[in-house]
C-alpha cells in the first residue's frame, strides 16, 4: 500500500526524492532532500490518494563519522487510508537546518523542538524555538555523539558526600 | 593486644549533649509526640510516586503510623519525602523547598534514583540528593515495595525519638545557612 | 514562583456616569510549579489569568528529563529493558513489548505463539493499572478521594498477579528480545480469573460513585473540548483520540501479537471533552477484562521465547553441561545481542496512544539509537491550545484526563 505513496511521490518531485526503499517489517522509506521537505508534506498531506494527516513523528539521528552527519526521519500515518510512510532528510553539520513542517501539521512543534534542544538541528520558521528538556543555562546538545554520557552541568553547588562509588576526591569528580 | 579503645567508659556522652532528668523527659515528650504527627511533603517526581500512592492507600496504610496527611506546603511541612529521581533541572527547586521548611525537619530519600541516582549515571541526572540536601533516611528499591517504605518510616520515628528535642531551643541560627 | 502584574489598558468610560465604567482589570501571570499536587510528575505551567480565565498558558517540561536515550545507547540491547520499563511506570509492560517488537522487526524473528499471548496478558493487566491511576488521580483532585482508595486497592489485586508473574509490582523487565522472561506460575489463571472478578466489582462501584455525580459532570463536561480535526493535526492518539470521535486503535488499523484473534470493542466518544475522556477509559477497562479472559482460554502450553542462542539465554542445564551452551551464554551476556544493522519502527497501543520506538543498530550489541514516539506527548503539548479560554479550575481535569506520565513525555 505505501508503494503507491512512494511511487506518486517520485513522480510529483522527480529530483528530490531519491533512493526509496522497503525498510524491515514492510515499511516504506524514501529520502527527500532538505530543501523541499515542507512542500514534500504539504503535498503528502492534502493529496486526496495520500492524505497523511495525522502529525508526524520526527526523531534525528547522529551518524558521527559520515558526512552528511545527522539524519532527521518524519514517520507519517494517514488516519484515512490506514498507511505509513517514512521519509529521511540528510543534514551535514554544517548547515544543520530544515525548514520546518509546523505550517503542515501543529503538532510537530514539539518534536522539532526535541531535535533542536537534543542535536542542534534548527527550524527555520518555527514559532517557538527554545529549548524543551534541558534548562536555558545548559551548554551544548546532549544527544550528539560527541557529547559525553556523564557530562553533568549542575545548577546548584553541590554538597560534599562520601561515595562508596566514586571513591574519595573533589565533588565533580565523575 | 589491649588498646586505649578497650577501656571504654561505661557513659559516653559529649558535653554539649548532657541533658538534665528533666530536660530528658521533655525531650522523650517531644520526641515521641514530632514521630507520631509526622506531616510529609511528597515531593514526587517519577515512578516511585506510584509507590508512594499505594503506601497512602489502604492496603499499607500510613495513617498507622500518623504521616497520613500530605502538607502542600514546605512551611506546614516537617518531613520532606523526596520521592523519584531529581535532575539537575529539578535540583534548584528542591534546594528551595528544604530551604522553606521550618525546623525541625527531616528528609527521606526514597527509592534508589534519589539515594544515589539509579541506574541513571548521565548528564542529567543528580546522583542522589544527598548532593543537594542533608539526608535522614534512605530507602533504596526501585521501586521500593511498601513494607519498605513502612520500614524506613518506623526508622525514622526512632532515629527522631533519639534526638535531643528542646521547648524553648536557644542555639543561635546561622543568618545564611550554607548548604548542608 | 513570582506573580507578575501587567496592566492591561482599561477600557475608556463609556458615558459621563462612573458608576458605569467598566472595571479596570489587570492580568497576572501565575506559575503552577514543577513540584505541585495536581501536576502529575513534574510539569510547570505559566498560565497567564484575566481574574478567572485563562488567556494563555505555556509549558515548562524537562523536570524529568533522565536522559533515557543516551543511556540506552551506552548498554546492551537486553539492557535496555530496565529502562523502557520506567518511561510509562504505570503500563510498564507495554513498553517492553514496544522495544522488544522494534528490535525482532530488525533481527527478523517470529516469537512462539504462548509468548504472544502472555505479552499481551501483561499488556493488558498493566494497561488496566494504567486507567485506574487515571481514574483515582482524577478523583482525587475533583475531590472525591475515595475513589482513588477503591483504585489503588484494584491496583494493588493486580500488582499481586504480576509480582507473581514477574517479579516487581511497578517496573516489571517481563519481555525478552524473543519472547518472555518466565513462564506463568501454577495456579496463577485460576488466580487472575478471581482477581479479575474483583478488579471488575471495584470498577462497577467507582463507575456508581461518580459517573452520574453532579459535581464531577459539571467539572468534566465541556472543558477541554479537542475537535476531531485538530485532535488528528495536533497527534493525538489514543484514548484522548478515540474521545474526540476518530476510531483509531492500533490494536484494529495494525494488529500484531494476537489482537486478531481476539475479540474486543473500541469505545469512541463524540464531545472530545473530559467527560468522554474518561467515559472512554471506563469503557477500556471492561474491554481489557474481556481481552484477558479470552487469552486466559485461548492460551495454550508452549515455549515462552525462541530457541535460538544467538538471542535467547540457553537453558541452565545446557549452560552448563554443553560447551556451546556455555559459549552463547557468556556472548549474550558480555557482549549482547548481535543486531543486524538497519533502522525499524515499531507501533504498538500503549495506555495512552500509539507508542512507537525508532530503533537504528549498526550491527553490535548496543543500540546506536534509541528512538522513543511517547503518546502522551502531543497532548501535553496541546495543553494551552485546550484550556485556552476556559477557567483555571478547568486546567485541572483537563490536565488529569490528558494522562501525562512523566517517565514518557520526559524520556
Amino acid at each position: 500500500m505505501s508503494k503507491a505513496v512512494i511511487a506518486a511521490l517520485q513522480q510529483r518531485f522527480p529530483g528530490d526524492v531519491a533512493d526509496a526503499y522497503e525498510g524491515v517489517g514492510g515499511d516504506d522509506v524514501a529520502f527527500v532532500s532538505k530543501a523541499r521537505i515542507a512542500e514534500v508534506c504539504r503535498f503528502l498531506k492534502e493529496d486526496p490518494a495520500l492524505r497523511f494527516d495525522m502529525a508526524p513523528y520526527i526523531t534525528a539521528v547522529d551518524y558521527l563519522g559520515v558526512e552528511p552527519r545527522f539524519e532527521v526521519v518524519y514517520q507519517l500515518y494517514s488516519t484515512i487510508h490506514n498507511h505509513r510512510a517514512r521519509l529521511r532528510v540528510k543534514v551535514p553539520s554544517g548547515d544543520a537546518s530544515v525548514p520546518t513542517v509546523t505550517g503542515v501539521w501543529r503538532g510537530a512543534d514539539w518534536f522539532e523542538r526535541y531535535c533542536w534542544d537534543m542535536y542542534g538541528i534548527e527550524f527555520p520558521g518555527h514559532p517557538d524555538m527554545r529549548r524543551l528538556f534541558m534548562y536555558d543555562e545548559f551548554v551544548g546538545h546532549p544527544l550528539r555523539k560527541d557529547y559525553p554520557l556523564r557530562g553533568r552541568q549542575p545548577l546548584v553547588p553541590e554538597r560534599e558526600v562520601p561515595d562508596l562509588y566514586r571513591g574519595p576526591g573533589p565533588v565533580d569528580r565523575d | 593486644m589491649a588498646s586505649e579503645l578497650d577501656v571504654v567508659p561505661g557513659i559516653a556522652t559529649r558535653r554539649e549533649e548532657a541533658q538534665s532528668f528533666f530536660e530528658k523527659v521533655v525531650s522523650n515528650g517531644l520526641g515521641w509526640a514530632r514521630k507520631y504527627s509526622l506531616f510529609q511533603y511528597p515531593f514526587v517526581t517519577a515512578c516511585c510516586g506510584m509507590e508512594f500512592m499505594s503506601v497512602a492507600a489502604s492496603r499499607y496504610d500510613l495513617d498507622r503510623f500518623g504521616a497520613a496527611l500530605p502538607r502542600f506546603s514546605p512551611r506546614q511541612a516537617d518531613l520532606l519525602m523526596v520521592v523519584g529521581t531529581v535532575n539537575c533541572k529539578q535540583a534548584p527547586i528542591l534546594r528551595r523547598i528544604y530551604e522553606q521548611m521550618a525546623d525541625p525537619k527531616w528528609v527521606i530519600a526514597f527509592g534508589v534514583c534519589a539515594s544515589s541516582g539509579g541506574f541513571y549515571d548521565n548528564y542529567a541526572t543528580v546522583q542522589g540528593i544527598d548532593r543537594v540536601v542533608p539526608v535522614d533516611v534512605y530507602i533504596a528499591g526501585c521501586p521500593p515495595r511498601p513494607e519498605q517504605v513502612l520500614e524506613g518510616i518506623i526508622l525514622l520515628q526512632k532515629k527522631i525519638q533519639s534526638q535531643p528535642h528542646k521547648l524553648i531551643d536557644r542555639r543561635p541560627l546561622p543568618l545564611f545557612p550554607e548548604p548542608g | 514562583m513570582s506573580n507578575e502584574v501587567k496592566q492591561v489598558a482599561a477600557a475608556p468610560a463609556a458615558g459621563p456616569d462612573p458608576l458605569e465604567a467598566p472595571f479596570p482589570s489587570k492580568r497576572m501571570v501565575v506559575n503552577l510549579g514543577p513540584s505541585h499536587p495536581a501536576m502529575h510528575g513534574v510539569v510547570r505551567v505559566v498560565a497567564e489569568l484575566d481574574g478567572e480565565t485563562i488567556t494563555d498558558a505555556k509549558l515548562d517540561i524537562g523536570f524529568l528529563h533522565r536522559g533515557f536515550e543516551k543511556s540506552c545507547e551506552n548498554v546492551t540491547w537486553t539492557q535496555c529493558f530496565p529502562y523502557t520499563d520506567r518511561l510509562n511506570y504505570v503500563s510498564s509492560i507495554m513498553n517492553n513489548v514496544g522495544f522488544a517488537l522494534a528490535v525482532e522487526k530488525l533481527c527478523k524473528l517470529d516469537i512462539p505463539a504462548r509468548a504472544k499471548y502472555l505479552r499481551v496478558v501483561g499488556s493488558e493487566m498493566h494497561r488496566m493499572c494504567d486507567h485506574f491511576t487515571l481514574v483515582g488521580a482524577m478523583g482525587l483532585e475533583l475531590g472525591a478521594m475515595t475513589v482513588l482508595i477503591y483504585a489503588m486497592e484494584a491496583r494493588d489485586h493486580l500488582w499481586d498477579r504480576l509480582t507473581e508473574l514477574c517479579g516487581a509490582r511497578l517496573t516489571s523487565s517481563y519481555c525478552r528480545i524473543g519472547g518472555v522472561a518466565r513462564d506463568v506460575p501454577e495456579g496463577w489463571v485460576e488466580k487472575s480469573r478471581r482477581t479479575l472478578d474483583r478488579v471488575v466489582e471495584i470498577r462497577e462501584e467507582i463507575d456508581q460513585l461518580i459517573t452520574r455525580n453532579r459535581i464531577f459532570m459539571d467539572r468534566t463536561r465541556h472543558t477541554g473540548v479537542v475537535t476531531r480535526e485538530d485532535a488528528i493535526e495536533l497527534g493525538f492518539t489514543g484514548p484522548c483520540l478515540r474521545a474526540s470521535g476518530e476510531p483509531y486503535d492500533v490494536r484494529k488499523a495494525a494488529p500484531y501479537l494476537v489482537y486478531d484473534r481476539l475479540e474486543f470493542d473500541v469505545p469512541v466518544g463524540n464531545n472530545g471533552d473530559n467527560f468522554d475522556r474518561y467515559l472512554v477509559r471506563m469503557e477500556e477497562l471492561r474491554q481489557c477484562d474481556r481481552i484477558l479472559r479470552q487469552c486466559f482460554d485461548q492460551m495454550e502450553p508452549g515455549d515462552i521465547a525462541v530457541k535460538d542462542f544467538r538471542y535467547v539465554l540457553p537453558p541452565k542445564p545446557q549452560v552448563y553441561g554443553t560447551i556451546e551452551g556455555l559459549m552463547a551464554h557468556f556472548k549474550l551476556i558480555m557482549e549482547g545481542i548481535k543486531v543486524p544493522a538497519g533502522e525499524a519502527y515499531s507501533y504498538t497501543e500503549a495506555a495512552n496512544g500509539e507508542l512507537g520506538f525508532y530503533v537504528v543498530s549498526d550491527g553490535g550489541g548496543r543500540p546506536y539509537k534509541l528512538g522513543l514516539r511517547p503518546p502522551g506527548w502531543p497532548m501535553l503539548a496541546a495543553l494551552p491550545h485546550m484550556v485556552k479560554g476556559s477557567l483555571l479550575a478547568d486546567l485541572i481535569p483537563t490536565f488529569d484526563t490528558i494522562n501525562m506520565i512523566g517517565g514518557e513525555t520526559e524520556q
